[in-house]
């Protein structure tokens, strides 16, 4: 008991001075994971509007396979991603395993079906309710899926917030591709599983704080832009 | 630039698996005039204006327009029963139409605001559209569907829910649209506003024209008995 106390006595004053190795671990963790959830919302976000505005023979088979691999688990993708970049791999010449990329690579396809199916749920709802508007309105089909990205753009910015949440707290898939090298590829997930096993309880509850402070704010910022929803604001 | 009118509507059916909503149904909308279509509930009169507009699927017959059918729909509007607002501000939802068909975004913004103007809603353009009262949403939607200047006009029962005062500002703004050449088809439940608007009428039941023709005709000396049991006041089902 006595032990953690000193812990967080400890980690408190890690974050207080901006520690340096804190710092970096933290900005590392926010480049790699807002990097992936970046490029993820530039696939997943149109990808979900096209869905719910498109008919196309195999539609519903599509949106069945991106709710499945929204349950893929990591420690798998992490595994798959490291076989396809790993020295014998097909991506192996491009010599990216253990870089902060193949860390991006492996978030992107861990988040990238959240955020399609996330937007798609949001765009099929307001595709209902628009489509006979935008019908008699004579919209073409890249002006309806821009309008429906528009209007429900407070639901993406929820759905890229999710896809955030969703990186910034794994572990299993960048441990594998990233390999937790100290001022490489160390983030925060990483390197708080590390700092446990060491028994240096007060980086890696410091490292912990960091953590929920900024789940909590994702959480705030969904919650409230879900207000300015409901108040009808921009 | 040739019209989009006189439309034919021939041997129309629409069905939703065995059950037929509407039809066969033969009707032809002249260039001119006001159509009013009465009907007790669930007599198709939604069902007819939303196939006319080419929302409906016809499972068999045909809607022909004097040009091309893409063509056809950029010159129509169309003003729903339960009003769609978008997710956007008064001043937005009216420039919509106008921005998604090339006019340019600053022309759109102010062609929105004298609309906004026309329709009493000149000090609401920042507000959000969801947030008006039934009435400002109605007259809202019918300036969305007035602002590119259509050849036609479909209105579905567009003064349901509103007062004396709301009924009368749209039946005004009907009237000017149509001096400026809109075509209008309307359908309403109110005997004493189609008297008021109608140039022709044209009476549903059960998916079917029960009696169409001029309004002077159908007032005075109505053919049918529904038709004289509906301007009796009597309950028609
Ligand atoms: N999706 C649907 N599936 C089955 N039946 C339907 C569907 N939509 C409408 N109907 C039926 O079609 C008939 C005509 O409906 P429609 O909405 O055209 O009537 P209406 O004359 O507009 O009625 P109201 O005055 O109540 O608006 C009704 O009997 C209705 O129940
Ligand atoms: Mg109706």
């Amino acid at each position: 008991m006595n032990e953690i106390l000193e812990g967080l006595k400890a980690a408190s004053w890690l974050v207080l001075t901006f520690d340096s190795d804190l710092v970096e671990i933290t900005l590392r963790s926010l480049q790699v994971t807002l990097t992936a959830v970046a490029i993820a919302s530039l696939i997943g976000l149109p990808l979900g509007a096209w869905l719910a505005v498109h008919r196309f023979r195999h539609r519903r088979a599509t949106i069945a396979l991106l709710n499945a691999l929204m349950g893929l688990p990591p420690v798998v993708v992490g595994l798959v991603v490291y076989l396809l970049l790993s020295r014998a791999g097909p991506f192996g010449v491009l010599d990216l395993l253990f870089t902060p990329t193949a860390m991006i690579l492996a978030q992107i396809v861990i988040v990238t079906p959240l955020i399609a199916s996330i937007s798609h749920q949001a765009m099929r709802d307001l595709w209902a309710s628009y489509h006979d508007l935008l019908i008699s309105i004579s919209t073409r089909k890249r002006q309806r899926i821009a309008t429906l990205l528009w209007d429900g753009r407070r639901a993406l910015i929820t759905a890229a917030l999710a896809g955030f949440g969703r990186a910034i707290g794994e572990v299993g898939a960048i441990m594998i591709v990233g390999g937790n090298i100290e001022h490489a590829t160390r983030v925060l997930t990483t390197a708080i599983a590390l700092e446990t096993g060491k028994g240096n309880f007060d980086l890696a509850l410091g490292l912990g704080f960091v953590l929920i402070a900024l789940a909590i704010l994702v959480n705030v910022t969904t919650h409230m832009i879900g207000r300015t929803e409901s108040e009808g604001k921009w | 630039m040739t019209s989009i009118l006189p439309l034919t509507l021939s041997g129309a059916t629409v069905k939703r698996g065995k059950k037929t909503l509407l039809g066969p149904v033969d009707m032809t909308v002249s260039p001119r005039g006001f159509t009013i279509i009465l009907g007790p509930n669930g007599a198709g009169k939604t069902t007819l204006l939303r196939a006319l507009h080419g929302l409906e699927h016809l499972d068999s017959g045909s809607a022909r327009w004097q040009v091309p059918l893409r063509d056809a729909r950029s010159r129509q509007g169309f003003v729903f029963q339960a009003p769609v607002m978008m997710r956007r501000n008064v001043r937005d939802s009216l420039a919509y139409p106008l921005i998604v068909h090339g006019v340019r975004r600053k022309e759109a913004r102010q062609r929105a605001g004298l609309w906004a103007e026309k329709i009493g809603l000149g000090d609401m353009l920042d507000q959000a559209a969801s947030q008006l009262s039934g009435g400002e949403k109605q007259k809202l939607a019918l300036a969305r569907a007035l602002i590119r200047d259509p050849e036609i006009l479909f209105l579905d029962e567009p003064c349901a829910n509103l007062d004396g005062r709301a009924t009368r500002e749209i039946e005004a703004i009907l009237q000017t649209a149509q001096a400026n050449g809109t075509r209008i088809l309307m359908s309403t439940h109110d005997i004493g506003q189609a008297r008021r608007l109608a140039s022709d009428v044209v009476f549903l039941m059960g998916g079917r024209i029960i009696e169409t023709g001029p309004a002077t005709t159908f007032f005075h000396t109505p053919s049918t008995p529904q038709a004289v049991a509906l301007l009796n006041g009597d309950i028609v089902e």
